[in-house]
């Protein structure tokens, strides 16, 4: 059956949500933009206190431990984990992208941990968030030489059989709230490298280092166009031993590079979630474009033959047109990953799609407002500035048209580089 | 809840319209748009897979109710095949879709019935107005009471199978609000205009349809003395051209995808090349975004939401530019050999220009 009605249990939620979005994150937008690299706790002690009532751990589903399945077969309804974060990221981002991302135990890590960890990782790693202090998580993926390139890693990581600990050095740019994570909270960061540097990506590997590990440093923080209140960070790793249950996936090396496109999986329910992130932008911009003209008394006449449409209701309708068809793309890659349907093209496609309009639409409508658009004193010029982040992380906006043509032509790497 | 799959029903339908779709429409395309006609026996056999008896409920003859979720499946799949060919198969639901819609219980009675139980015939409507404003919602067409009468007064456009319609639904305007009226293709004062030749649709017979002082009886008024809203019905032309506009793009994807992944350029295949391969990326990723749209726009038709209308608008919306974009690139990624009339891809573009234009031709 197709359908499209939101479930019951998320629309509740979303009630919630919209109130935290509009009371805790809109006002305080403006001024935590402007105040780059201050962190906003009145907001995370909230969320934390929010989150710890409502029982959860972390806002990442817990997908691959069976657990679902359970629940499933509990409540006879099907599983819909991922596609309740979609709707909660989605509405946090209307309220403000950059603190959406400052949220504690929302973040890759602990993803990566929940999709890649076993059953004792995920206790001990994810069991913090629980705790009286909100505690933060992250991921240490690109270096300065290597972006979407990711077998271009150089970080190692080499086991001291002595100690049975894990040896990690290298260099490691853009994480994305690595200092709450290992400066400001008793949380982790889930940094790549290699455990054997010939082996090219099948020897990449995923470590999990928690905060005040001697030899993991900060070194950083950037300073960015958009998504300011969000830190992001370089890290230096000089000899820094971690015990080795830190690995996620298998200590050795196979011919194959299973263990990787393993790690790889995760793209296909963070990508789409950063879609989301993109159609809440997409959506305040949207819903502030439209509160505009009808101040001005500009109407737009829905159900005209758009060769009578003047140039700013055929501009309106675009945006209408590709925002919903973005949130339903990203909906759709969602569902799968509930479903457990393989969705790599699907998960690509709605980054692709949802990137590019959150883009398109933030740009057109500072030129619609004019110099309202412009002003600092509406926060339109400031989610045109946050939305480009969503065509640039978790795969730039190529790196995913990539993905989906490999897809569609049933070509692998090697063949469409 | 969401889900994305159709229903076990749906998908036979589904695949017993692709089957048709691919094997004889698509079959019968390039020679019928070259020579301006369609032949009887396989528009017959598109009739026979009941797509739209299955839209109608057994007390006028039919199979089934109306799904406008399983409407613009099966009207994607249709355009899929040829665009021609599926506007002609789907022509008697431009008259039977709004009556069932909108009509009376005896209009619904009188009329549906001696559509559905025959073989195809054409049953039509005519709503477009030849000038560059035209709009739905705005007909120069007229319709006024004398007595027991209508009086309908107008020049129509773009009417399929005018020529030898059985029965009309034309569309005029009364007291400003545009009404359906039932016009059988004999009435007085009815004069069909010699063929129109189009950019596209050269396959399916288009005619102007004038009227002069046709008078009808008053019990022919779609929804009878009450009349009717033009909204569902525009809804459910609005997501019928949107669907089939994804139908023509899928075509022109898979095509451009085969020929791509077959043509040599500089030692490699062509779709090996990013240019090309991030076009592709592109069009399959807005056709499903779109296509996702239509599937909602119907779906909220069918649960009778008030917002179904303008989604329905704004899905059709998407369509046209989709239609376009995507036709235009498999031209291009065909190269010189796509603006070739050996391939379908320049018949599909000229086609997918249409969706702009064509208010009313196809109906879920």
């Amino acid at each position: 059956m197709i359908e499209f009605s939101t479930p019951k249990p998320i629309q509740q939620l979303q009630t919630v949500v919209e109130t935290v979005a509009v009371n805790m994150m809109r006002p305080v937008s403006r001024e935590m933009d402007e105040n780059e690299h201050a962190i906003p706790w009145d907001f995370i002690n909230f969320m934390h206190t929010a989150i710890k009532s409502m029982g959860g751990t972390s806002m990442v589903p817990d997908s691959k431990n069976g657990d679902k399945k359970a629940e499933e077969k509990k409540e006879k309804r099907p599983p819909i984990g991922y596609q309740r974060l979609a709707f909660l990221v989605e509405m946090l981002s209307w309220g403000d992208a950059g603190m959406y991302l400052c949220i504690p135990g929302g973040m890759l890590g602990s993803a990566a941990v929940a999709a890649a960890g076993t059953p004792e990782q995920k206790k001990r790693f994810l069991s913090r968030f629980m705790g009286e202090k909100p505690v933060f998580d992250a991921m240490a993926m690109t270096e300065p030489q290597a972006g979407s390139d990711t077998s271009a890693i150089r970080a190692t990581a080499v086991l001291d059989e002595e100690t049975n600990e894990w040896v990690l050095n290298g260099e490691k740019i853009f994480v994305t709230a690595g200092q709450k994570a290992l400066e400001e909270s008793n949380g982790f960061c889930v940094i790549w490298a290699t455990i054997d540097p010939e082996a090219g990506r099948a020897g990449m590997r995923s470590f999990v280092v928690e905060a005040d590990t001697p030899g993991c440093k900060v070194t950083k923080q950037e300073h960015k166009l958009g998504i300011r209140v969000s830190d992001t960070v370089s890290i230096h790793l000089q000899d820094c031993r971690v015990p080795f249950e830190n690995i996620l996936g298998s200590p050795t090396v196979e011919k194959t590079t299973k263990g990787f496109k393993g790690a790889m999986a995760t793209f296909d329910a963070t990508r789409p979630i950063i879609a989301s992130q993109a159609v809440g932008i997409a959506r305040a911009t949207v819903e502030l474009v439209k509160e505009k003209l009808a101040e001005n008394g500009i109407e737009i006449r829905y159900g005209l033959p758009r060769q009578k449409l003047t140039n700013i209701e055929r501009e309106v309708i675009d945006m209408e047109v590709m925002l919903r068809a973005a949130w339903l793309l990203t909906i759709k890659a969602l569902w799968m990953a509930d479903n457990q349907i393989h969705n790599p093209k699907e998960a690509s496609m709605s980054k692709v799609y949802a990137g590019d309009i959150v883009v398109k639409i933030t740009q057109k409508a500072v030129e619609l407002l004019g110099p309202l658009g412009y002003s600092r004193e509406l926060l339109l010029e400031k989610w045109f500035r946050d939305a480009k982040i969503t065509d640039l992380y978790e795969g730039t906006g190529q790196i995913n048209r990539l993905v989906v043509a490999r897809n569609m032509l049933g070509y692998r790497g090697s063949q469409l580089r | 809840m969401y889900s994305f799959q159709p229903s076990e029903e749906q998908q036979m339908l589904v695949d017993a319209i692709k089957r048709y779709a691919v094997d004889d429409l698509r079959a019968a395309a390039r020679d019928a748009d070259e020579e301006g006609q369609l032949p009887p026996e396989l528009i017959e056999k598109g009739w026979e897979l009941g797509y739209l008896q299955a839209s109608i409920p057994e007390d006028y003859t039919g199979f089934g109710e109306r799904s406008a979720v399983t409407g613009v499946l099966a009207a994607e799949e249709m355009a899929y095949g040829d665009l021609s060919g599926a506007l002609a198969v789907m022509t008697p639901g431009l008259f039977t879709t709004p009556i069932l819609l909108a009509g009376t219980e005896e209009q619904k009675a009188e009329f549906i019935p001696p559509v559905i139980e025959m073989e195809w015939k054409p049953f039509t409507a005519a709503l477009m107005e030849h000038r560059l404003d035209f709009d739905p919602n705005d007909l120069e067409t007229v319709a006024e009471g004398d007595g027991d009468v209508y009086v309908l007064t107008g020049e129509k456009t773009y009417v399929p199978y005018a020529d030898a319609a059985e029965t009309f639904l034309v569309y005029a305007a009364l007291d400003g609000a545009t009404q359906g009226f039932i016009v059988p293709g004999d009435a007085e004062g009815l004069e069909v205009g010699e063929r129109q030749k189009l950019l596209g649709l050269n396959a399916l017979p288009l005619y102007p349809l004038k009227l002069e002082s046709v008078r009808v009886p008053k019990a022919n008024r779609l929804g009878g003395d009450a009349g009717h809203d033009m909204a569902p019905i525009m809804a459910a032309s609005n997501v019928a051209l949107a669907a089939m506009a994804i139908g023509v793009s899928q075509a022109a994807l898979d095509y451009s995808i085969e020929y791509a992944k077959d043509r040599e350029v500089f030692g490699v295949k062509v779709a090996q090349k990013q240019a090309i391969a991030f076009l592709i990326a592109e069009m399959g990723t807005t056709i499903e975004a779109i296509r996702l749209l239509v599937w909602e726009a119907a779906w909220m038709i069918d649960q009778g939401m008030e917002e179904a209308f303008k989604r329905a608008y704004l899905a059709l919306s998407g369509a046209i530019d989709t239609a376009m974009m995507v036709t235009d690139r498999a031209v291009q990624i065909l190269g010189g050999h796509g603006y070739i009339r050996e391939h379908p891809v320049e018949m599909w573009m000229r086609n997918g220009r249409g969706f702009a234009t064509f208010s009313g031709l196809a109906m879920v």
